[in-house]
């Protein structure tokens, strides 16, 4: 053991650490404090009450709830697939394992508009999956089981991902340690195994359900953006830009904001909480 | 549109000792885990590339020749690796500052830094569009600089500089935190200026956090689309990039181009993914 | 080439870490900072480097002041506690930076480098990483590092606390060895007082920012200046009582107090060794408990008037014939000191 220094990381403001801190900051300012700033002057300026007004008038808030019901469904889904999947790619060894570990990370590669493209293809008219749709009667793309669809890919490997590193780290001793106590293995998973990864639960979830608020393309693609029936709240916005109903767009484009902006201070205090714990 | 993309930390990979033998429950939920995937992501794709593909690699050309889809892919490619790099040298100044000073208003910062990960990225072309657009003070003014920001390549490039901004940041700090300062401190003693310490000590362990941040965030410009579409003016043959291309070419109807376009990109973002993976775990291995 | 500190003094905020401590190193010796951990050695260490500066006071080097000078241009080998190895680097690499930096030539580099690793016993292991290194292998690269330059000092910060007890015993006669033969003015940090007493020549003893007594290891243990070295230093009995006519009388004990006036408060302190004690009835204490700790014997027992009292014994002493819980005991004391008490007294 050294001389414990008070605090190691106590900073001499020399003039070359001003510099670069400015920097940074200046950066940051730059890139996102200005533009999320300008955004809330610009609800504010066409008042924030008429701007209520004008997201309504534009049948807004149904786009709105819509875009809410899907990105529960993702999370609640991809909870369930992500926590059943992790447990399998950590803790189990099969032939073909590794190919599915890849197929996990494909959906953050593939831009959104092409993941909608994919679906289209798959289940759109003359898609490949039309004969059994057509038996079945139903109908997925330019309807609202498509977004959902595109939704759960694109955030399939948030919670998948995050359960994943704290099995890792967690290793096999206290499932073990309840197995030589008895525990049959549905009292392990959920006695053990679900509280020790609960906080990797919440933030892949929480980062599952920012990204499906904010989806985007795919819906887009995939959904057509049908007003009143497939439209989201990000495709309101675009269709109200394109339609020259500025006060709408930057309306909503403001609570999307401001929901990440919450979703982001959850994060924070959940990798804390985790800090804390580990 | 895909604005969380690349928040996933990447995969374990082999580092996992503690392995199980499953039960009859574990194998039939490992049997519809790989068929959940193999629907879901595999077939999609898979229909995707097949459909791209049907006119072989000259059918790929032939939509790379069509009218403007290859100065889109250009110019995808050169803004997506001006940006990228512009954020490795930015993101690795402010992973630096994050884990190596303290000062008031730090940890908001940090946290402010995963913002463009978890705000959808249409909202994030909404801002520039509303900070720079031409009938904004500020837009008006760089306009008559002569330097249009908004519906021009500027808009583009600072717009992917927004998506690409936590990659190289958060890449690169776990692997700084781990970085004991008494190795500067000893190259310091044993001599070595502030630049030589830099470039001999400090930058080689960070490298390959800093290229596989890079990387991603490059990856990540590729397939940028929400805060493109609002900010570039899709302007064919100038600010046109290849995923509103492919966003054309669907609405138009000719899933045939689009899907030739897309393989292209999607072979870029798979061949990308190994590299991303190998950086990643090199950064990982050398901070014991 | 020695060293003289100066009165200093350091304050991280309103803490005080470093209080007016001054130094005297002769050249040539191998000297420890001892002390418990956050006292203010490495502080010290690393004003000296020239890594901290200090808010008053001085260095002095070879006789001249370094203060002006920048931690690079001071000349000065420092191996760091967890030795600061750069990871990327090979052994030789490691070894050669300090001279490459320096843009020495490189044939003399590679000298230099061969030398070292020969002196320090690193043969074979030239073109390893740090990692791929044991504890005591990566010590010695350390160390090599440091002296690559040919330094005028070395300075070493706990430089053995990072290895297992075993590698440990090596290191220091191996440390002691190296140091007999390059002689170079070298201090160096540590806790464990068994490591500063068997390894160094001068031992400076730091608490709480302050120098509390320096001299050969002889003359520390036999002679602690303050009750903190007296305490530090081993086991030790406490006991306070206040001086009648030249003597302090606590129970069965009485020491001599000469030149104290009468009534004066003051704290009698027995290491657990400079005690004898044996069977004998009625005596004036009784065993409580009788423990083995390994080589040696510890005995508790509590003395009629004064309180517990511990003693230590080597396992096979002929005094502990007959000593068992429950006994009585007479006691001899060969030595005890006396320090005046402090005011409010500090807890054990």
């Amino acid at each position: 053991m050294s001389d414990a220094r008070p605090d190691p990381f106590r900073t001499r403001w020399l003039p070359r650490r001003v510099a670069l801190l400015a920097l940074v900051v200046a950066w940051m300012a730059l890139l996102l404090f200005v533009p999320l700033g300008s955004l809330g002057v610009g609800v504010w300026t066409f008042g924030p009450l008429a701007v209520l007004d004008q997201i309504g008038e534009a049948g807004g808030w149904p786009a709105l709830g819509r875009t809410v019901v899907v990105a529960i469904v993702s999370v609640v889904l991809n909870g369930v697939v992500g926590v059943a999947g992790a447990i399998t790619l950590v803790r189990h060894r099969f032939w073909g394992r590794r190919l599915l570990d890849m197929l996990v990370d494909l959906p953050l590669a593939v831009s959104p508009v092409m993941t909608g493209l994919a679906f289209l293809l798959v289940f759109g008219r003359g898609g490949l999956a039309e004969p059994l749709l057509s038996a079945l009667g139903w109908k997925i793309t330019f309807a609202f089981p498509s977004l959902v669809l595109a939704t759960v890919f694109v955030t399939l490997p948030f919670v998948l991902r995050e359960v994943s590193h704290v099995l890792v780290e967690l290793g096999t001793d206290e499932e073990a340690a309840a197995a030589t106590l008895g525990a049959s293995s549905r009292q392990t998973f959920w006695r053990i195994t679900l509280p020790n990864i609960r906080h990797g639960l919440t933030y892949g979830s929480t980062l599952t359900l920012a990204r499906a608020l904010g989806e985007f393309g795919a819906v887009l693609v995939v959904g057509g953006a049908i007003e009143g029936r497939t439209d989201t709240a990000t495709t309101f916005i675009f269709t109200a830009v394109d339609e020259r109903h500025e006060p709408a767009a930057y309306g909503m484009a403001l609570i999307l904001a401001a929901l990440s902006m919450a979703f982001l201070v959850v994060l924070e205090r959940l990798k804390r909480r985790q800090a804390r714990e580990t | 549109m895909a604005a969380l993309m690349g928040t996933v930390r990447p995969s374990p990979g082999g580092a996992s000792p503690a392995v199980l033998k499953p039960g009859a429950a574990g194998i039939a939920g490992r049997g519809l885990f790989a068929s959940w995937l193999s629907l879901l992501v595999a077939l999609p794709l898979a229909v995707l590339a097949w459909h791209g593909l049907e006119g072989g690699p000259s059918g790929v050309l032939a939509a790379l020749e069509l009218p403007y889809a290859w100065e889109a892919l250009q110019l995808t490619l050169w803004t997506s690796a001006v940006t990228a790099i512009l954020n490795a040298v930015m993101g690795t100044a402010t992973a630096w500052v994050l884990v190596r000073y303290r000062f008031w208003g730090r940890s908001l910062l940090s946290m402010l830094v995963d913002l463009p990960l978890a705000i959808p990225t249409l909202v994030a072309g909404l801002m520039i569009v509303n900070l720079f657009g031409p009938q904004t003070p500020l837009g008006a003014w760089c306009k008559g600089l002569g330097f249009p920001v908004a519906f021009a390549v500027p808009g583009i490039v600072l717009a992917l500089l927004f998506i690409n901004l936590p990659f190289v940041v958060r890449s690169v700090e776990p692997v700084l935190m781990d970085l004991d300062p008494a190795e500067e401190e000893a190259a310091v003693i044993l001599g070595a200026r502030t630049w030589t310490t830099l470039r001999r000590v400090l930058l080689p362990p960070l490298a390959p956090a800093i290229a596989g941040g890079t990387l991603q965030g490059f990856a990540r410009a590729l397939a940028e689309f929400g805060s493109i579409v609002v900010v570039s003016g899709n302007i064919p043959g100038r600010t046109l990039t290849s995923p509103v291309f492919i966003f054309g070419e669907v609405e138009a109807g000719r899933t045939e181009a689009a899907a030739a376009v897309s393989v292209v990109l999607l072979a870029i973002a798979i061949g990308l993914q190994p590299a991303v993976r190998w950086l990643n775990r090199l950064a990982g291995a050398r901070h014991v | 080439m020695g060293i003289r500190v100066e009165h200093i003094t350091k304050r991280f905020g309103s803490f005080v870490a470093v209080q007016d401590v001054s130094l005297q190193i002769r050249p040539g010796e191998l000297s420890a900072l001892l002390g418990p951990s956050g006292g203010g050695k490495s502080t010290i260490l690393r004003i000296i480097s020239g890594l901290e500066t200090a808010d008053e006071g001085r260095v002095v080097i070879d006789g001249q002041s370094v203060d002006h000078l920048h931690a690079r241009a001071r000349n000065i080998g420092f191996v760091f506690q967890h030795y600061a190895l750069f990871r990327h680097m090979t052994v030789a690499q490691n070894i050669g930076f300090g001279l490459e930096v320096r843009k020495a030539p490189k044939e003399s580099r590679r000298r230099r480098v061969a030398d070292l690793i020969d002196l320090l016993g690193l043969q074979g292991l030239e073109d390893r990483l740090p990692s791929q290194l044991s504890g005591g292998q990566r010590q010695r690269v350390a160390v090599a590092r440091a002296l690559a330059p040919e330094p005028k000092v070395l300075l070493l910060d706990e430089p053995f606390s990072a290895v297992d007890a075993q590698v440990r015993e090596e290191l220091r006669r191996w440390l002691r060895r190296l140091h007999d033969d390059l002689h170079v003015t070298s201090i160096f940090v540590t806790h464990d007082q068994s490591e500063a007493f068997s390894v160094a020549d001068r031992v400076f003893i730091i608490n709480e920012g302050r120098l509390e007594q320096s001299g050969t290891p002889l003359e520390v243990l036999d002679d602690p200046a303050t009750e903190f070295v007296a305490r530090f230093l081993g086991e030790v009995n406490v006991y306070d009582g206040r001086v009648h006519e030249g003597f302090l009388r606590v129970g069965p004990i009485e020491v001599a107090a000469r030149d104290v006036a009468d009534g004066t408060p003051m704290r009698m302190i027995l290491r657990a060794y400079d005690l004898k004690l044996w069977r004998e009835e009625p005596g004036v204490g009784v065993v409580r408990r009788v423990l083995l700790l390994g080589d040696r014997v510890k005995v508790e027992a509590v003395l009629d008037g004064a309180g517990p009292l511990f003693a230590q014994f080597p396992r096979r002493s002929s005094l502990l014939k007959g000593i068992e819980p429950g006994c009585r005991i007479a006691v001899e004391v060969s030595t005890a000191r006396l320090y005046p008490l402090p005011a409010d007294p500090p807890g054990p």
